[in-house]
């Protein structure tokens, strides 16, 4: 990632948005970059859509609202009909296709199809379909080392929760290799 | 500096203040600063702090009376309509000289308003908001980083000049995570002894009081009072100056806006608009001087704030009307984007204020 990345997340509460988004702004951190996380925090979060900009720079970050994202990680329909406009030309995609039927109608993007909820579903880790999706992420906007990703679990998953270091890793690992 | 972390703006908050010696925060839930809360609750009692939920924002604040007049490092954190209920009390602190730390993470007003970011209690902290003649010491935080150094630096100023420290900032600013390094301050050794610690029968019983019924009685210890308030105002100004070296355009903003005046203004030097900012780092005491000398400099100030223009009358007043001054606004939870920025900028450099 050179330059700057204006990553925005979105999908319902409780699919683990601003956890995706956390881990994404670790890794900004611990590769040595300038980073923000900014949640939603107002009633959607309660129940409704959940959305969580994170900014990963080599300079140091202005505001810290991305209004117009270049990487968007959708996971559920509403926020695709939300943001897709917002991504800016040339900007990538990346859409939850087992929750998100619909094609994006954009065509000046690249689109990324990613089934995370079947996979998480059929990989028995049920509530990881966010970090599949973030590993597919990962994946394609590139910059990152291998290792990066187990010093960040590493620093968000808490010592004593050792078993959810290995399946969190394991769902990266999924997204990352997923062929389209 | 120790490694940094990825901490919300309000745990800095709370982090800062326990290493700044904080052990007694008293305070009541309202977002979007609950997270100071839910952090003192499970590190106060780590340190043998006392963290104390009150009935109401009032009893809180009536509290940290309690708590300050013992000389300890006290604090309470609020949202907007919360600020105003311990508004009473903040002018109770002012009167009875007392200093404690209170943290306003703004939310849209008025009225319970909403809960989205904002920067409409501006008038609140800087004009009085409540009764009688007295000064806050004001801190604005841009970053998370900021959040916590100006918790300490606001402990420090309030014992140095026995009076309330508050520290402005807005939902976005106490929601958001970024990487921040805190460290132990160096202990600020203020000696209290003005302070209710307990006479062992050794000296006279020092009184805390606000009440003084004869009117030359309170007539003196308000001059006095502002004499200390002067001292403020030559001591202790902090501002940033961003790209004004060559700047012809002087936005001024404080706070999260400053940053999205940051991203705009790097946008206007690419299309060759000389912009600049003076950002407030304490909004009382104002960057006045640095303001009006700015004027002699830049054809036209913008003041970029979320609420309907209050820092606005400041930047006028400090600059004496030299120069016109635009706003550039949003308000109710709203914020505007760096475009949304750029294009005043614009609008300003085509009608072009006056001349330098």
């Amino acid at each position: 990632m050179k330059g700057t990345n204006n990553i925005l997340l979105a999908g319902f509460g409780g699919q683990g948005i601003l956890f995706a988004g956390k881990f994404l702004a670790y890794m900004g951190l611990l590769s040595g970059k300038n980073v923000s996380w900014l949640p939603s925090y107002g009633p959607e979060m309660r129940g409704g859509t959940a959305n969580c900009s994170v900014i990963i720079s080599d300079d140091p970050v202005g505001s810290p609202i991305v209004s117009r994202p270049d990487t968007l990680i959708v996971m559920n329909l509403p926020s695709l009909d939300k943001y897709e406009d917002a991504v800016v030309p040339g900007g990538k995609i990346f859409v939850d296709s087992t929750l998100i039927t619909r094609k994006v109608r954009r065509t000046d993007v690249e689109v990324h199809y990613i089934p995370s909820t079947k996979l998480a579903d059929e990989n028995e880790m049920g509530t990881l379909a966010n970090m599949i999706i973030t590993g597919k992420m990962v994946k394609e906007v590139g910059g990152f080392e291998l290792g990066d990703i187990d010093k960040t679990i590493d620093k968000i998953v808490s010592a004593r929760r050792e078993n959810l270091k290995t399946i969190n890793r394991k769902a990266i690992d999924l997204g990352f290799s997923y062929a389209e | 500096m120790t490694e940094p972390v990825l901490m919300k703006g309000n745990e800095a908050i709370a982090e800062a203040a326990i290493l700044a010696g904080c052990r007694h925060y008293l305070g009541y839930p309202i977002t979007p600063q609950t997270e100071i809360a839910a952090y003192m609750a499970k590190r106060m009692p780590k340190v043998d702090g006392v963290f104390l939920q009150a009935e109401s924002e009032i009893a809180a604040i009536n509290m940290v009376i309690g708590v300050a007049s013992t000389g300890r490092r006290v604090m309470t954190s609020s949202s907007s309509p919360g600020v105003s209920l311990k508004s009473e009390g903040i002018s109770y602190l002012a009167g009875c000289d007392l200093p404690a730390l209170i943290v306003n993470v703004q939310r849209g007003g008025p009225g319970l308003g909403g809960i989205q970011p904002s920067q409409s209690d501006y008038f609140q902290a800087l004009k009085g908001g409540s009764h009688g003649d007295y000064r806050n010491i004001v801190l604005a935080p841009a970053s998370v980083q900021e959040m916590a150094a100006l918790t300490v630096k606001g402990f420090d100023l309030a014992d140095k000049y026995r009076m309330v420290a508050m520290i402005l900032a807005d939902g976005t600013l106490g929601q958001m995570m970024e990487p921040v390094s805190i460290s132990e301050p160096e202990a600020a050794s203020t000696e209290k002894p003005w302070a209710l610690t307990g006479t062992d029968c050794k000296r006279a019983p020092n009184i805390v009081n606000s009440l003084y019924l004869e009117p030359d009685a309170l007539e003196r210890t308000n001059i006095e009072r502002f004499k200390k308030y002067a001292l403020v105002e030559e001591n202790e100004v902090m501002y940033e100056e961003y790209l004004m070296d060559d700047a012809e355009l002087c936005l001024v903003s404080f706070g999260i806006t400053s940053r999205i005046a940051k991203n705009a203004i790097v946008a206007a030097r690419e299309m060759g608009i000389k912009a600049g900012m003076i950002r407030p780092i304490t909004l009382w005491p104002f960057p006045k001087t640095a303001l009006l000398a700015a004027a002699d400099q830049c054809r036209a100030f913008i003041s970029v704030e979320l609420n309907m223009g209050q820092m606005i009358e400041d930047v006028e007043l400090a600059i004496r009307c030299k120069k016109p001054v635009f706003l550039c606004n949003r308000t109710g939870g709203m914020i505007p984007t760096p475009e949304d920025v750029l294009a005043k900028i614009k609008e300003v450099n085509k009608i072009g204020g006056a001349q330098a």
